[in-house]
């Protein structure tokens, strides 16, 4: 409408005038004043999202003297190295455990929240987003403390009930247990503040009918909490699974993928390789491996949100 | 307006002035005349011990008149060896950069040759030992040369009192101060036995069994002791070897009288474990020594630092020499060679050594008896034999002799503590070997 706007007002003038007006069209344009408005962060995501990526790319495709294309080679080689498999394996253990313990954590606290008094409720969502907003480095440092192998906070207070001591790092099952449960901690008060806005957004009127028609706890919960919530379910499982499969802080401080490579992810083995082993085309590969897959997760995620999204 | 017309004899006579001025500028030495350098050097732990090469450094960019700029980088969580990676990749950054174990090797095509000033160093300083020429060295070609600061032996540091109620062994007597080591009887086997009668004791040794440095330099050291290599100085992956066997069922034994969480320790760990009174005995340079000093005055008190014990194929001591290296995209190497000298002199790595209250090792032969580890305390004389100053150990690296690009590999990813922990969890010799022998084929690419 504004764009016709600006069409109606253009001045009719002599030729020579015709160049400058079309200029002052463009400009007057709400898209190419838009444009232009986005252009800094376009530059941005270019130099620091869109650059890396491809140079990321071209590195993967080099030997490792850097000085050779050898294509696909790096991933051929990878194909071939049980230590690879053992990290894929390990990657999707960790992020789908992680993710699906976040979201249940994140809607059984959202319920909590959105059943306390709205007086008292802006407090508990700040305590509870406390995890999320301290950086991760720091509180995982404070998690390595109470897991230290030696001086265990946890198991200090696990020897008062005649349990442990725990090895959580050195063994291999609780080392696997403590960097999820270290990411769970950390992630679930994300999801916990999502799953409550579209708590929030769910009108009272629907569970009212329900509780007329005779619906129970759980009858409310699949037939309308559920339905009304899954594109938030979808988006933030889609985006919380490509940050816990790109994780690298936690499981680096923690554990730094030991013992024996039983913790190690994507993130933390194409550091090892990369930067420890002086490696890094086949650091870029290892990191480049789950780009495909996730794309493609994201692809049919977004198009089933589009696609209810029209639907509503 | 007026206007001034130049006549040809001024024009010759200007253009004559300017010639002469441009032609004598780069000799007139002025504040900075000599040009700018940049240097990247590592953060020392040790508070103070920066300050040193700081004021080494201004003292000769005041004799050079060269504008200096001085980085410290620290070690944690990898910091400088990315930074050595990403000015490779740049090739753009630091003049000098000071750059761990491997990375000479690593970066090797992009470092500028220091033949020219390290042979004259060996006149001056003493010859340096085989891991120095194995890490700094290429085709004869010295790509980096040795620094003082950070290089270091992680031998025993062990509890006088400990070893000699638990084990019965007088580690003073062994390795009196200011004399000559009667250790003929410190063999693997004593060192067992030792580690039993203090697991027994209550005070375990304190060795990591972990993917971090620390651990993995023991590994080396007690392979090495056994003759085991994974991988030959010709590249042919020898893991299935009866040295490699002796090696790993050695290893089985001694990690039964370990820490149980030791498969989880970094190379803070066996630090705490000293610092606490837990051990009787950790693999480290004197840097928990130099903790406990300060925070349980009455451990360090009772530490003394020593040799490693010997092996059926030698004494090995695992050592992580530190490099200088000279980037060949520097703009000004002749200054940087010059500094390079400087800090290599034999004045100033007796002031690196005092400042690091020891810690710094220096590489060459003849700078072993600094008084500072003669003096340092308490107890008097506990650092003596750090130094390894009667050359009664090999000074070796975990890995090698593998080709140092192999053998970084096999150093990072920890495959000797990972061989030892999976045997010593029960699987089978050969099991191991097989995975052993896998890794090390993956680790042969170019």
């Amino acid at each position: 409408m504004a764009d016709a706007v600006v069409e109606q007002g253009r001045p009719i003038g002599a030729a020579g005038t015709r160049k400058r007006t079309s200029l002052r069209n463009v400009l007057g344009r709400k898209s190419t004043v838009a444009f232009l408005l986005t252009l800094p962060l376009i530059i941005l995501i270019a130099l620091l999202v869109l650059y890396p990526a491809v140079y990321s790319i071209h590195l993967a495709t080099l030997n490792k003297s850097m000085q050779k294309f050898v294509g696909f080679g790096n991933f051929t080689f990878l194909f071939k190295r049980d230590t690879f498999w053992m990290v894929v394996k390990q990657s999707c253990i960790f992020a789908i455990t992680a993710v699906f313990f976040k979201a249940l954590m994140g809607f059984i606290v959202a319920h909590f929240v959105h059943n306390i008094p709205a007086k008292g409720q802006r407090k508990w969502r700040g305590m509870l987003l406390v995890p999320w907003v301290i950086p991760p480095a720091m509180s995982t440092l404070a998690w390595l403390w109470l897991f230290d192998p030696s001086y265990s906070a946890f198991n200090y207070t696990l020897s008062f009930f005649h349990i442990g001591p725990i090895n959580w790092l050195g063994d291999n099952l609780w080392a696997r247990f403590s960097v999820i449960l270290v990411n769970v901690w950390y992630g679930a008060p994300f999801f916990m503040i999502m799953y409550l806005a579209a708590l929030k957004s769910v009108p009272d009127q629907l569970y009212e009918a329900a509780a007329i028609d005779g619906a129970n706890w759980w009858q409310k919960i699949w037939f309308i909490t559920l339905p009304m919530m899954r594109n938030i379910i979808a988006i933030t499982t889609l985006f919380s699974l490509i940050v816990t499969f790109a994780n690298f802080d936690i499981v680096r401080i923690l554990t730094s993928g030991g013992p024996l490579d039983q913790t190690h992810i994507f993130a933390t083995w194409a550091f090892k390789v990369g930067i420890e082993g002086s490696d890094i085309p086949l650091g870029a590969s290892v990191s480049l491996f789950m780009v495909p897959i996730l794309a493609v997760a994201a692809i049919f995620i977004l198009r089933d949100v589009s696609k209810r999204g029209n639907e509503a | 307006m007026s206007r001034k017309t130049l006549t040809r004899r001024q024009f010759v006579a200007a253009t004559a002035m300017s010639s002469a001025a441009l032609i004598t500028a780069p000799y007139v030495r002025g504040a900075y005349a000599a040009g700018k350098l940049s240097i990247g050097f590592w953060d020392h732990w040790v508070p103070g011990a920066n300050d040193a090469s700081r004021a080494l450094v201004n003292e000769w960019a005041e004799k050079e008149k060269v504008e200096v700029s001085i980085d410290y980088i620290t070690s944690n969580n990898n910091k400088i060896q990315l930074t050595v990676a990403a000015e490779a990749q740049a090739k753009s950054g630091h003049d000098i950069l000071q750059m761990p174990t491997w990375w000479p090797h690593a970066y090797a095509e992009n470092l500028e040759p220091l033949n020219d000033i390290m042979e004259p160093l060996i006149k001056q300083n003493g010859e340096v030992n085989g891991t120095v020429k194995y890490l700094g060295q290429a085709g004869g070609k010295w790509l980096a040369i040795p620094a003082t600061p950070g290089s270091q032996i992680k031998g025993p540091c062990s509890r006088i009192d400990l070893m000699k109620k638990h084990a019965g062994i007088d580690v003073q007597e062994m390795y009196p101060a200011g004399a000559q080591p009667k250790a003929d009887g410190w063999t693997m086997d004593t060192f067992l036995k030792a580690a039993e009668a203090c697991q027994k004791g209550g005070f375990p040794f304190g060795i990591g069994l972990g993917e971090t440095t620390d651990s993995v330099d023991t590994a080396g050291a007690i392979f090495q002791s056994f003759g085991a290599e994974l991988v030959n100085a010709k590249g042919d992956v020898t893991v299935k070897t009866d040295a490699v066997r002796q090696a790993l069922e050695y290893y089985k034994k001694l990690i039964a009288f370990l820490p149980p969480d030791a498969p989880s320790w970094d190379d803070a760990s066996n630090n705490k474990w000293l610092i606490s009174g837990r051990g009787a005995l950790i693999l480290n340079p004197p840097s928990a020594w130099a903790v406990a000093k300060r925070d349980a005055p009455q451990v360090a008190e009772q530490c003394w630092t020593h040799g490693f014990p010997a092996g059926p194929k030698g004494r090995f001591a695992p050592y992580l020499p530190y490099f200088w290296g000279l980037w060949s995209f520097s703009k000004n190497k002749e200054a940087a060679k010059s500094l390079l000298v400087h800090l290599s002199a034999p004045s100033s790595i007796a002031k690196f050594v005092a400042a690091s209250g020891g810690y710094d090792l220096p590489a060459y032969a003849n700078m072993t008896t600094l008084k500072t580890w003669a003096e340092e305390g308490p107890p008097k004389g506990t650092l003596y034999h750090y130094p390894n100053p009667y050359n009664h150990q090999t000074l070796s690296i975990a890995a090698s002799p593998a080709p140092p690009k192999v053998a970084q590999q096999i150093y990072f990813q920890a495959t000797l503590t990972k061989m030892a922990l999976r045997y010593a969890q029960g699987e089978k010799m050969e099991a191991t070997l097989a995975w052993a022998e896998g890794e090390c084929e993956g680790f042969m690419r170019s």
